[in-house]
């Protein structure tokens, strides 16, 4: 290595890089937990319905999203065990300190979670022949549970992060429980938990709902198209909208125990306002303090914060610089997630109004539309997760443990060379892999076209239903 | 009496850690032997094994890891940033080797490439776990809470050594699975490979015993002085009667035995390391109590573990139930 570049790699800030190396890798790794979580329950609809009628279609249906559920999931594993050793790696202050609390928090979820989904996912993906239905529908019933339990443990975690309690402080420095289940039940978790799980299930749907009005644009006959499409529609009709009000709710949580993340999410900078307004766009200036081009509407701010036209909100100048997070980062990601929101509202309205017509399946412009928003959840997801990550910026455990003091004793070559390997290694591994899911949702997912009848049951030509022979 | 927790703790870890070192040890040992199959079915028998239990078997690495921080959180802080560059690459090979189940069968037009990446994968997630086990014996510097070493401490020719011992250990694990879960020409030559491998084995064990006690000299006293002496003097000698065990299964043609044998070498080695690292969880520097996470923490866990790690040992043997006897490959999903 030339000296130049070992000087340049010394002069780098190596709290900045393991940052940079936490938030690379645990965007790669959320996406894929949060399509496991939502196919996985999607799957055991699939199955269960499979089981009640009977119908080939969603038998097939299981088959094809089976394989991407696979792929993701071990997306996922794999994404996931690197996060497990980063803590220590490069946050070994902050595994020391915090580990007496989350360590038991994620070895419950490995425990509870982990181990259920990967022991019967085995059963689930080859066991089709070898154990009856019943006990195959069991598994898959076990691994979409236990994708439930895996949400519950880390966030459980992410959110004492957030506003811990149930802790005291020993003497060498440490988090130690005095409360378990304040630990658990923190603050922020309840609305945090819905929040995310509602936030997989509607990416998903949106996914599975892209691929449906993919082939339904493509003229694909079978029913599987319009069954997918369908299902993922009912899905965002039932939790597009409710996902509002969760997050609403989790924001006015946020507003109760990190009022500076809300600052910056809203882009106040003014130390107190009276009638705050809120701002829609406008590009925040964290060195003059203030939003520039600020386009905004009068007093809303304060009502939906306060719920009082000229309540008072805190802004960001009441609190010290050092203290706040990356404003730009956190008020634009916000903007994102929320715009993605409101978006997918509008497509379940649309969709909800275009079934009541009887043109779901066969309006081009809207079909269209719903392949384009194949990928609005995951976006949505990852900059919600900007918004609170960065906003609990610049502690790792809120008001209590500064991220500069949570870093382990490395050099910044060592965390530089280990992100420039995982850059490489996500880009080409994860990079192939979405290329193989978007794959697997382009191949046609009806064999021969089924013929329906008025309530919507199928019968099939050419396909044994009975017991062992629908494998072949 | 209660047991203390502090203790039982450590059992429990030991216990993960040594799930995970035969469970992920046979994956990762087919790993580095599919480069012997001599046809594509071959091939696919090799990693169809082992496809439908991997993933649990990966897991206990996870309890381990997550265990550690949570029950020794100052070992985890202490040892993760000392093997800083061995684990960033074992995680890595790891991702390859993970995906490559699913690549494989994704992409005809790359099936080679990701086959090489689940070999490769193999071949660097042991030795560098073999690289960790050496780093762990021979200790790692500590001051203040922290690791006080550099960023190339872990490299050492006992360290790899170990790393080659537990490649071909791995190697070992993976030719006895196979031995029970296949048949015909590729099982033959699995019997023929596990007999190499056993030798080779044998030969590291001995390596890795003579050198031990010379990384320091509380190690030798904790071997080789009287009344120590005595009680571990039967030692070598378990060792010898499971190595003519397993040599005397796999000449018999035996197919579960050389597996069942290979599983009791590994852990005759296993309880030997421990012999040298106990009561310490940083050999050396920091014992198992004074890096335990405090009582309330432990005994959250534990009522927990309790419970649940038994119902996780019965249906993980279900599982393996579920695919008893030779792999059968119309079996799949894909």
């Amino acid at each position: 290595m030339p000296l130049e570049w070992v000087s340049v790699l010394e002069n780098l800030d190596p709290v900045l890089l393991a940052r940079f190396q936490f938030a690379f890798t645990v965007s790669f790794h959320i996406v894929f937990p949060a399509l496991s979580i939502g196919l996985a329950s999607f799957l055991a609809v699939l199955e269960g319905l499979w089981l009640l009628t009977g119908a080939a279609r969603y038998l097939r249906l299981f088959r094809i999203w089976v394989k991407a559920f696979a792929l993701s999931f071990g997306m996922g594993v794999v994404s996931g065990i690197v996060l497990s050793y980063q803590f220590g790696t490069n946050w070994s202050v902050f595994s020391d300190k915090t580990g007496p609390i989350i360590g038991p928090l994620m070895s419950y979820e490995v425990l509870t979670a982990f181990f259920l989904e990967a022991g019967f996912l085995g059963i689930m993906l080859f066991g089709m022949n070898r154990v009856p239905k019943i006990v195959h529908f069991g598994s898959t019933l076990a691994v979409a549970v236990g994708s439930l339990i895996s949400a519950f443990w880390i966030l459980a975690a992410n959110s004492w992060m957030h506003t811990p309690a149930g802790y005291e402080i020993n003497a060498a420095g440490q988090f130690v429980p005095s409360d378990w289940l304040a630990i658990i039940f923190n603050p922020s978790f309840p609305y945090r938990l819905v929040h995310m799980v509602f936030a997989a299930y509607l990416a998903t749907a949106f996914l599975v709902g892209a691929a449906g009005a993919y082939h339904l644009l493509r003229g694909s006959r079978g029913l599987e198209a319009r069954t997918m499409f369908s299902m993922a529609m009912w899905m965002a009709v039932a939790v597009a909208p409710l996902q509002l009000v969760v997050g609403d709710l989790h924001g006015l949580n946020t507003f109760e125990h990190q009022p500076a993340k809300v600052a910056a999410m809203e882009g106040h900078f003014e130390a107190e306002m009276e009638g705050a307004p809120l701002i829609l766009f406008g590009i925040p200036d964290m060195d003059a303090g203030e939003m520039r081009y600020a386009l905004e509407i009068p007093k809303l701010g304060s009502l939906i914060l306060t719920h009082e036209l000229n309540g008072t909100v805190r802004g960001l100048e009441s609190w010290p610089r050092e203290d706040w997070p990356r404003v730009p980062i956190v008020f634009w990601s916000f903007r994102v997630m929320v715009g993605l929101g409101l978006l997918m509202i509008a497509t379940a309205i649309v969709g909800l109004w275009l079934r009541r017509r009887g043109g779901l399946y066969d309006t081009p412009w809207f079909l269209r539309w719903c392949v384009a928003m194949g990928p609005s959840g995951f976006v949505a997801i990852l900059a919600g997760w900007y918004v609170t990550e960065v906003g609990r910026q610049p502690y790792t455990v809120y008001g209590l443990l500064r991220t500069e003091d949570s870093i382990s004793p490395v050099a910044a070559p060592a965390v530089a060379t280990s992100l420039l390997a995982f850059v490489a290694v996500y880009l080409v591994v994860f990079g192939f892999g979405i290329w193989y899911l978007l794959k697997l949702m382009r191949a046609e997912p009806g064999g021969e076209a089924d013929h329906k009848d008025e309530d919507g049951k199928a019968s099939v030509k050419g396909i044994h239903l009975s017991g062992r022979g629908a494998d072949a | 009496m209660m047991p203390d927790i502090v203790l039982v703790w450590g059992g429990i870890l030991a216990f993960a850690v040594f799930a995970y070192v035969v469970l992920d040890g046979f994956d990762l040992g087919i790993g580095i032997l599919v480069p012997f199959a001599h046809s594509d079915e071959e091939e696919e028998t090799m990693i169809a094994a082992i496809a439908p239990v991997w993933d649990g078997n990966e897991t206990w690495l996870v309890l381990g890891g997550g265990g550690l921080m949570a029950a020794f959180p100052l070992a985890y802080s202490v040892l993760l940033p000392a093997l800083y560059a061995p684990l960033i690459a074992m995680l890595l090979a790891l991702v390859f080797r993970g995906v490559a189940f699913e690549f494989r069968h994704r992409d005809p037009a790359h099936r080679r490439a990701w086959t090489w990446a689940f070999v490769l994968g193999s071949h660097v997630a042991a030795f560098t776990q073999g690289i960790a086990l050496g780093t762990f014996v021979q200790g790692v510097e500590v001051a203040d809470r922290a690791y006080a070493g550099g960023w190339f401490d872990w490299l050492t020719p006992f360290s790899v050594m170990t790393g080659a011992a537990v490649s071909v250990g791995y190697a070992l694990l993976g030719a006895c699975f196979l031995i029970m879960k296949t048949r015909g020409p590729l099982q033959e030559r699995m019997f023929g490979m596990a007999l190499i491998l056993a030798v080779a084995v044998l030969l590291f064990i001995a390596a890795v015993s003579l050198w031990t006690p010379f990384l320091s000299p509380e190690l030798s006293a904790r071997w080789f002085s009287w009344p120590n002496i005595a009680w571990l003097s039967p030692v070598p000698l378990v060792v010898a009667a499971i190595a003519f065990g397993l040599f005397r299964s796999l000449a018999k043609g035996r197919e579960g035995m050389p597996f069942v044998m290979a599983i009791l070498l590994f852990f005759s080695c296993y309880a030997g390391i421990g012999v040298s690292v106990y009561p310490y969880v940083v050999p050396r520097t920091i014992t198992l109590w004074a890096a335990a996470a405090p009582h309330e923490s432990l005994a959250f866990m534990l009522v927990g573990t309790v419970i649940l790690l038994p119902i996780i040992l019965g249906y993980t043997a279900y599982a393996y139930w579920v695919f008893r006897g030779k792999v059968d490959l119309s079996q799949t999903y894909h």
